[in-house]
């Protein structure tokens, strides 16, 4: 499927199936919007002609081209016929683990997904060393010959637990030289812990460490606020400014969260861009009625401001000023194979959750909704349940009509099943704010390589 | 091509050995904790 586009001018056309994207002049856009028009299929005679009047005779040009561009699949490529059994081949392989090294927080985030620490279950918990070594075993086994193993320390706010961080960081290091298997770390904190022993900590032993700072310190303080509702920024920055020069180069980002209450959020990613070249920025994850929840009227500014920040990042770049930012990010040279494409995230079937209780759950996402347990770390052996596997088992790109026939299915792998499941009820569902937003994203992205392309820099 | 000019090629193939090898990293283990993309997830696998 050819997807047309245009951003500041440039014209795009991506080919879904390929992977292909194509920079077009007004004539070609033009003859390629038939071809659209048409069911991505040669418009009549008559419509060519019609486009010739107003175009002249390069019409004919272009159509040479878009032609001889299909033949060598770059164009209108035919779908791939990928069978999901190929997907697993034995079954499914549980690699990574969002592992909640305590279900409290020092912080009380308004629009916290997990309840302000507790996943909306009224008591507060930590892990236990024990708990956390079954939730490591249990990885290792259900893994099976996977390699490579992630596991977030993930809260509430982990560094809560930090004698737990220090226990299990090392019984992970244990047994990854036991079994010659590779478990890579990380850790997501909202820094207000984070001194300098945690630091160097942190930064001996995890892969990857992703801070949450939301931008501009007013809008941070407005959602962010501790026990007393007193606004965090400043705590927060001043040792997230330390952290990352201690980081260097090593991955870390920063990550933040946008709502409706600060819709210009582009200016909260350039302020994120100022303590760190890492961010991320994210649309919150509410449910409808709770006033911060992005609405459907809300779309064309937030599509409008991804525009702008992709041309101010484009610009920053072109000064050799550029920074990443996670949701622009794309590898047009490569990237995952067609597969991961198909199944997305891994929600369930490569991914799970484990609470300080030893639950396991999809993802952090789902914790608490008793319906999604799929079994507990305590229990000897570990059986999980089948029926809720199966739901998960599904979310296969090829499952889902809409993305089916969506240009933008190879890059969202089907998108996120806890929105899905927010929005429609069905982990299968549709969460068409997200959609909508995720394909701008794409454009974005999009045009921010063709444009790197184009000054001969990196296409990664 | 006078009017089409290629950007980047092709790039969604399937492994060659046609399987997923599970090599890879899954994507809410990075900066997305709610947005799903997994086209910046790189392929992990050395022997691709």
């Amino acid at each position: 499927m050819l997807h047309l586009f245009s951003l500041n001018g440039d014209r795009l056309a991506f080919d879904s199936e390929s992977g292909a994207l194509h920079s077009l002049d007004e004539t070609a856009y033009a003859v390629l919007s038939a071809w659209v028009a048409a069911g991505q299929n040669p418009p009549a005679a008559r419509v060519l002609q019609k486009l010739a009047d107003r175009y002249g005779s390069a019409v004919f040009d272009c159509q040479r081209e878009i032609l001889g561009a299909r033949d060598q699949g770059l164009m209108f490529a035919p779908v791939a016929v990928t069978k999901p059994e190929q997907l697993y081949p034995e079954q499914p392989r549980i690699k990574s683990m969002c592992l909640h090294l305590c279900h409290d927080c020092n912080l009380r985030c308004r629009y916290c997904f997990a309840g302000t620490g507790d996943f909306g279950t009224g008591h507060r918990s930590m892990l236990s060393e024990e708990t956390g070594r079954k939730a490591i075993d249990f990885l290792l086994t259900a893994s099976g010959d996977r390699q490579n193993l992630d596991i977030d320390f993930f809260g509430g706010e982990p560094l809560l637990n930090w004698p737990v961080v220090t226990t299990l960081v090392e019984y992970c290091e244990s047994r990854a030289a036991e079994t010659g298997r590779e478990i890579r770390l990380t850790i997501t904190t909202n820094a207000v812990l984070l001194d300098q022993g945690k630091t160097d900590y942190i930064n001996r032993h995890f892969k990857n460490c992703v801070l949450s700072i939301d931008g501009r310190p007013e809008v941070h303080n407005r959602m962010r606020q501790d026990l007393g509702g007193k606004g965090s920024y400043d705590r927060v920055a001043d040792r997230i400014r330390t952290f990352v020069v201690a980081r260097g180069e090593r991955e870390h980002y920063l990550r933040g969260t946008f709502t409706r209450e600060n819709l210009d959020f582009s200016a909260d990613v350039l302020h994120l861009a100022t303590l760190s070249s890492q961010v991320s920025l994210e649309p919150v994850v509410s449910p409808p009625g709770s006033g911060y929840d992005i609405r459907r009227e809300d779309l064309p500014v937030l599509e409008t401001e991804y525009e702008k920040l992709a041309t101010i990042m484009n610009r920053m770049d072109e000064q050799g000023r550029g920074f990443n930012f996670f949701h622009f990010m794309i590898d047009l040279k490569g990237g995952p194979c067609a597969f991961k494409r198909l199944k997305g995230c891994g929600v369930g079937t490569e991914y799970c959750a484990v609470t300080p209780e030893g639950d396991i759950y999809p993802c952090h996402q789902f914790v608490g909704q008793e319906q999604f347990r799929l079994g507990n770390v305590h229990d000897q052996p570990v059986v999980l349940d089948q029926d809720v596997l199966k739901c998960f088992q599904g979310l296969l790109v090829p499952n889902k009509e809409t993305c089916r026939n969506c240009w933008a299915k190879y890059f969202c792998g089907g998108g996120c099943a806890a929105n899905a499941w927010h929005a429609s009820g069905s982990v299968n569902g549709l969460y068409e704010i997200g959609c909508a937003l995720q394909k701008k994203r794409l454009e974005c992205a999009l045009w921010l390589q063709a444009k790197k392309i184009e000054r001969g820099g990196d296409r990664s | 091509m006078k009017h089409i000019k290629i950007i980047s090629g092709p790039c969604v193939t399937p492994p060659a050995d046609g399987k997923a090898c599970g090599a890879c990293q899954t994507s809410c283990q990075s900066a997305c904790k709610t947005s799903c993309t997994v086209a910046n997830q790189p392929c992990e696998n050395p022997n691709r």
